[in-house]
């Protein structure tokens, strides 16, 4: 194996691509999550049904849609160009955009079971002291589910790594710009650059599991010291 | 003055049950609220809280908090709340779930030291045991100095010895905050020894209201004593039946003659009572 030679560009992009997604999906999920997790409306199922789309559907469905909303031929995507001079696919704005679909229930998930489980009355006292939704939930919910926070962080900072199908369909594979690794693997692969994709995939495996280990070790000790109940 | 007429259908485990409650409470007053689980003692504390919605008025001291055009939020009644489960913030020390009510370090450190306290101000709750979680639960409930202090069930988690302490605490802060108190509670002596007055409830509707002496003593006409239990068993011996009841956590036996034996049914809910002999009492 040749490791001079080898190009961690791929790797950057996708590490800058998987903490612009989290970041901005923290954002976005952090009023969907709290708000699905209290509501009692009866349109809850269809928006958890919405949020969850992602996981069931083949990322070429996804890639393909995103494609099609964001291209020149679509409403979205003729506005961007012409009122911005933005072009959304092939480039790196697209991967973001198309990634924050992709991840979105990997963010909404972790952060809705983690407000659920929080005892009803410790967010009732909390407004009875005279605190708003927003200060309960900046101020005893969000730091009362530290452990479902950093799964959700965590976890879409890692789906976003490692996809593969949507980042193909609206990135393509341009060096520096859409090439993440996960598509530099593939195409190793497909030039029959066995050595180089043995590097590349051994890099992310370990980086993964490294990750996933981190997750598990902060929780097992979180739950040891703040105890299972208030 | 604090006017309540609210009327809400709840759906219990015996079906629907209207929750119709009107009464008044007098300013300052000490009020225990009484009654069988399901009749609607903790709905009507979470409505006066503004947790629950229900028709009906009501006003607190010439101020409206509900009738039918509005409701007025949890957060702008200036209400206290102790919960049966403490419910605290496990992020924030002892101090800090004070604090976090209204920023007022004396009054905080006052509250403490009245609860003995204030060397466990920098603990997490979960550090804590269940009675100092309590207390704390109540020192935050009166951060607002509420002229509200609700408590549903605030001792039932804890031990008798916890009980008493924390019935002196709750007392003691009753009378430096002059708060009007409404606690539910099933204990007859915690209920003799905090509360004025008695309300209780059974299928939402008020069967008692009275002083604790009036709602709870249980001799009726010329009975000197009298005490309600469950009938555990009866066993038979020799020519007499002996009942073995159940009364609060202790188990006492009553002679029974072979007809009086069959009127009982295992697990029925019996009147012990004397006339002719008046119990004597002796220090243990």
């Amino acid at each position: 194996m040749d490791f001079t030679t080898l190009n961690f560009e791929p790797f950057l992009l996708s590490f800058k691509l998987a903490g612009i997604t989290t970041l901005i999906l923290f954002i976005i999920a952090l009023p969907i999550s709290w708000w699905l997790s209290q509501t009692k409306c009866r349109c809850k199922p269809f928006i958890e049904a919405i949020v969850s789309l992602p996981i069931v559907l083949p990322p070429s469905v996804i890639g393909f849609y995103i494609l099609y909303a964001l291209s020149y031929n679509s409403p979205i995507g003729a506005f961007f160009e012409e009122t911005f001079g933005i072009t959304l696919v092939f480039n790196f704005t697209g991967l973001v955009i198309a990634s924050v679909f992709y991840s979105f229930p990997f963010m909404v998930q972790p952060l809705q079971g983690g407000f659920e489980s929080l005892n009803k009355n410790m967010l009732e006292a909390s407004y009875i002291a005279g605190k708003s939704k927003f200060q309960t939930l900046l101020r005893v919910a969000l730091p009362n589910i530290k452990p479902a926070l950093i799964t959700a962080m965590i976890v879409t900072f890692a789906h976003t790594v490692g996809e593969f199908g949507v980042v193909l369909m609206v990135g393509g594979s341009i060096p520096g710009e859409t090439k993440v690794a996960s598509v530099a693997i593939y195409e190793f692969v497909e030039v029959m650059d066995y050595d180089q994709a043995h590097i590349y995939s051994g890099i992310m495996l370990l980086l993964s599991f490294t990750v996933l280990l981190g997750v598990y070790l902060f929780n097992q000790r979180h739950k040891r010291r703040i105890g299972v109940s208030s | 003055m604090i006017k309540i007429n609210i009327t809400k259908t709840l759906q219990g485990s015996a079906g629907t049950m209207n929750l119709d409650v009107n009464i008044s409470i007098k300013e300052h007053e000490f009020v225990a609220l009484s009654g069988k689980s399901g009749s609607g003692k903790t709905t009507l504390l979470r409505i006066l809280a503004g947790l629950e919605k229900a028709k009906g008025t009501i006003n607190v001291n010439g101020e409206l908090w509900q009738n039918s055009a509005k409701v007025l939020a949890p957060q702008k009644r200036g209400i206290g709340f102790v919960f049966q489960d403490y419910a605290l913030f496990p992020n924030m020390s002892v101090e800090q779930n004070l604090l976090y009510v209204r920023k007022d370090k004396v009054l905080a450190q006052h509250l403490l030291e009245m609860t003995d306290l204030t060397t466990l101000k920098e603990r997490l709750p979960s550090t804590l045991s269940g009675g100092q979680r309590q207390r704390v639960s109540l020192c935050r409930a009166l951060m607002n100095r509420p002229k509200l202090l609700l408590m549903d069930e605030p001792l039932s988690a804890l031990d008798p010895a916890m009980r008493t302490k924390l019935q002196q605490d709750i007392l003691k802060l009753h009378h430096e905050f002059g708060t009007t108190t409404i606690m539910v509670s099933h204990d007859p002596s915690e209920i003799y020894r905090l509360a004025e007055r008695v309300i209780v409830l059974e299928h939402g509707k008020v069967v008692q209201d009275g002083t604790p002496k009036e709602v709870l003593l249980q001799t009726q006409g010329s009975q000197k004593f009298s005490l309600t239990g469950e009938l555990l068993d009866i066993i038979k011996a020799d020519v007499i039946h002996i009942a073995i009841v159940a009364i609060g956590q202790q188990i006492v036996e009553v002679v029974l003659d072979e007809a009086e034996a069959k009127t009982f049914k295992i697990g029925e809910h019996v009147q012990v009572s004397t006339k002719a002999f008046a119990p004597s009492l002796h220090p243990l």
